[in-house]
């Protein structure tokens, strides 16, 4: 860092200094661009080579193609893998909805509606951003053992639709106080209740700001572990980073190509939403500081 | 502002047709619409927040197995964590060595980074994206599965530093390395800071650095005296956030280690260590007093951060 900024442009020959300093610029990012992904160019290029050249090389180009390691870390467990991305699927999907419902109708409460303690109700949903999930943890699980809920999906989705997600809710909040209010004072004088303001006005402008949600809500329940790992027992009811797990555990030594075909499958959802919408995540990131 | 008495979240009772309306359709007229837009907020708040934040509470002095009912203890639990619980000290030793180290050397990195993509090099989105996926991907199991595999004894590390002639251990079953694997791997995730980051510097203004450079100042004094300050809001930003994340980590120790936080509890994360009490050991009235101590020890991590903030972090006025 130092180094490179002494030798910033001097009185004398700044121009050639300033190319130079541009290719170096250009050389440490390429080098810390190959250092980055080696890692997953590695497992990818495992996940395709033939099993038994898996360890013997730190090369990321396959000598071979196969698909080996995909059949059999499909069926690599008693259940197979369709079962577990389904679970995923269904999970995730059904979180989104969640989410994005009952968090939008709360912003929309707290950005345009006036009630009784809403400053005070604001304040203890910011609250609720800095606690840490261990704090609630025990009593909710306790809760949903008793109404018979653990080893199904319901202690997963159903918080969702109960807005327990406080940073979307503060993101959408901000969002929906940068509509215009001549947009719904109009629209109430034309005689639209609160409810179509809401779902007519505010949901429509503000596609950006649920995009972000959803597609972050989605990633962040597809990876989730914590939770599938204390309410899920049954291997039919796995999500895939918990069947991963157990492919960790079971293989023990044998079958790495399986695993690692498995956990590069399990990266897809989530690497074509960087593909296809890496714009909004990094602005997403950039406005609301997302910690990932 | 009406202040009344009143039950807030309750429906209207039935107004009728009555001429005088009473106060309850009073404060429904005013407050109805808000409160039935904040309906599902105020249950889960009850529900699954507040209401089982002072369960946890509650439990915390009492034994629990899950299978029979709570008994009280008082402050047993939190007597027997503070002075008879050598895998309480552990944990803690872990999981602030984890913070102290991983969350500074991401950061700066982070700051690195962004810096040298700021100087308006062509090919900066490729690059931004580069740097952004390991920190998208990062939290997922498959990472963490391929962590444990790059850092065994025959990994890929171990063949990368064979040819330099190092005889690499196996960098996760030694207690020595193992938490600095798990270290790195938070590392490697510098990307979400990094874009923060970079906001930031575009928010400095440019004919500061002119007027600078006109003074004489050179790359790095510009750097120390204009960039630096002007962006201590975004480091204190990303501090607090990556400090909070780094004290709930859990995920990669889990993985890594197969759930038993070993070698020799080197990886024995706090949180990973709470699990246990939990869900492998069943004493649930404990596990609520570790949940506890979290929740202060993160509070006190961002109150101090806050005072010492008025020291280091530069505010515009």
């Amino acid at each position: 860092m130092t180094s490179e900024a002494a030798r910033g442009p001097s009185a004398v020959g700044g121009k050639k200094s300033k190319r130079l300093n541009v290719i170096l610029a250009h050389a440490a990012l390429v080098i810390a661009s190959i250092a980055m992904l080696y890692p997953l160019l590695w497992m990818l290029a495992a996940a395709f080579r033939p099993e038994n050249e898996i360890f013997s090389t730190s090369s990321i180009i396959p000598s071979a193609i196969s698909l080996g390691s995909f059949v059999r870390g499909w069926n690599g467990l008693q259940v197979s893998f369709s079962t577990f991305f389904i679970n995923s699927f269904v999970i995730s999907v059904l979180s989104v909805i969640g989410n994005l419902a009952a968090c939008s109708v709360t912003a929309f409460a707290f950005a345009r509606l006036k009630f009784w303690g809403k400053n005070i109700w604001f304040a203890l949903m910011l609250g609720t951003l800095m606690l840490p999930y261990q704090v609630t943890l025990i009593p909710q699980y306790v809760l949903f053992h008793n109404i018979g809920w653990v080893n199904t999906f319901l202690p997963l989705v159903v918080p969702k639709y109960l807005a327990v997600d406080s940073f979307f809710i503060f993101l959408m909040t901000q969002f929906f106080r940068g509509i215009p209010r001549e947009l719904d004072e109009a629209a109430s004088i034309d005689g639209c209740s609160t409810f179509q303001i809401y779902w007519k006005i505010m949901l429509p402008l503000s596609t950006p700001a649920l995009v972000t949600a959803g597609i972050f809500t989605f990633i962040f329940t597809w990876d989730d572990f914590f939770g599938p790992l204390i309410y899920l027992n049954d291997m039919k009811n796995y999500t895939v980073t918990l069947a991963l797990r157990s492919f960790v555990d079971s293989t023990a030594q044998s079958d790495y190509g399986g695993l690692f075909a498995m956990s590069i499958l399990s990266l897809v959802p989530i690497f074509l939403f960087f593909l296809f919408f890496q714009r909004l995540l990094i602005e997403g990131i950039a406005t609301t500081g997302m910690k990932r | 502002m009406t202040v009344r008495p009143i039950g807030a979240e309750t429906e209207a009772p039935a107004i009728g047709h009555t001429v005088i309306p009473s106060r309850w359709a009073k404060f429904w007229a005013r407050n109805g619409a808000g409160y039935a837009f904040l309906t599902p907020w105020l249950l889960g708040f009850f529900g699954l927040t507040l209401g089982p934040a002072l369960i946890s509470l509650y439990l915390s002095f009492t034994n629990f197995n899950l299978l029979q009912a709570p008994t009280w203890v008082g402050d047993d639990n939190y007597v027997r964590i503070f002075t008879a619980d050598p895998r309480f000290l552990q944990s803690l030793r872990v999981t602030f060595f984890f913070v102290l180290f991983s969350v500074p050397l991401k950061l700066a990195f982070a700051l690195a980074v962004a810096l040298l993509l700021n100087r308006g090099l062509r090919g900066l989105p490729l690059y931004r994206a580069i740097f952004y996926l390991p920190s998208l991907l990062g939290a997922s199991v498959a990472i963490a599965v391929l962590w444990r595999e790059l850092f065994a004894s025959d990994g890929v590390i171990n063949q990368l530093l064979a040819p330099l002639g190092i005889v690499g251990p196996s960098w996760i079953s030694n207690p020595r390395y193992a938490l600095w694997t798990i270290i790195l791997l938070s590392v490697w995730q510098f990307g979400s800071p990094m874009i923060i980051f970079l906001a930031g510097l575009r928010q400095i203004p440019q004919d500061v650095y002119e007027a600078a450079a006109i003074d004489g100042a050179s790359k790095s004094r510009q750097f120390w005296s204009i960039t630096l300050p002007l962006l201590t809001p975004v480091v204190f930003f990303n501090a607090i956030i990556q400090g909070i994340e780094a004290f709930k980590s859990f995920t990669p120790a889990f993985i890594i280690s197969g759930g038993t936080g070993n070698p020799i509890n080197s990886t024995l994360f706090y949180t990973l260590y709470l699990y246990q009490e939990a869900f492998a050991y069943f004493r649930m009235g404990n596990a609520a007093a570790l949940a506890w101590i979290l929740l202060i020890i993160i509070a006190l991590f961002t109150g101090i951060s806050f005072l010492t903030s008025r020291y280091w972090v530069y505010y515009d006025e």
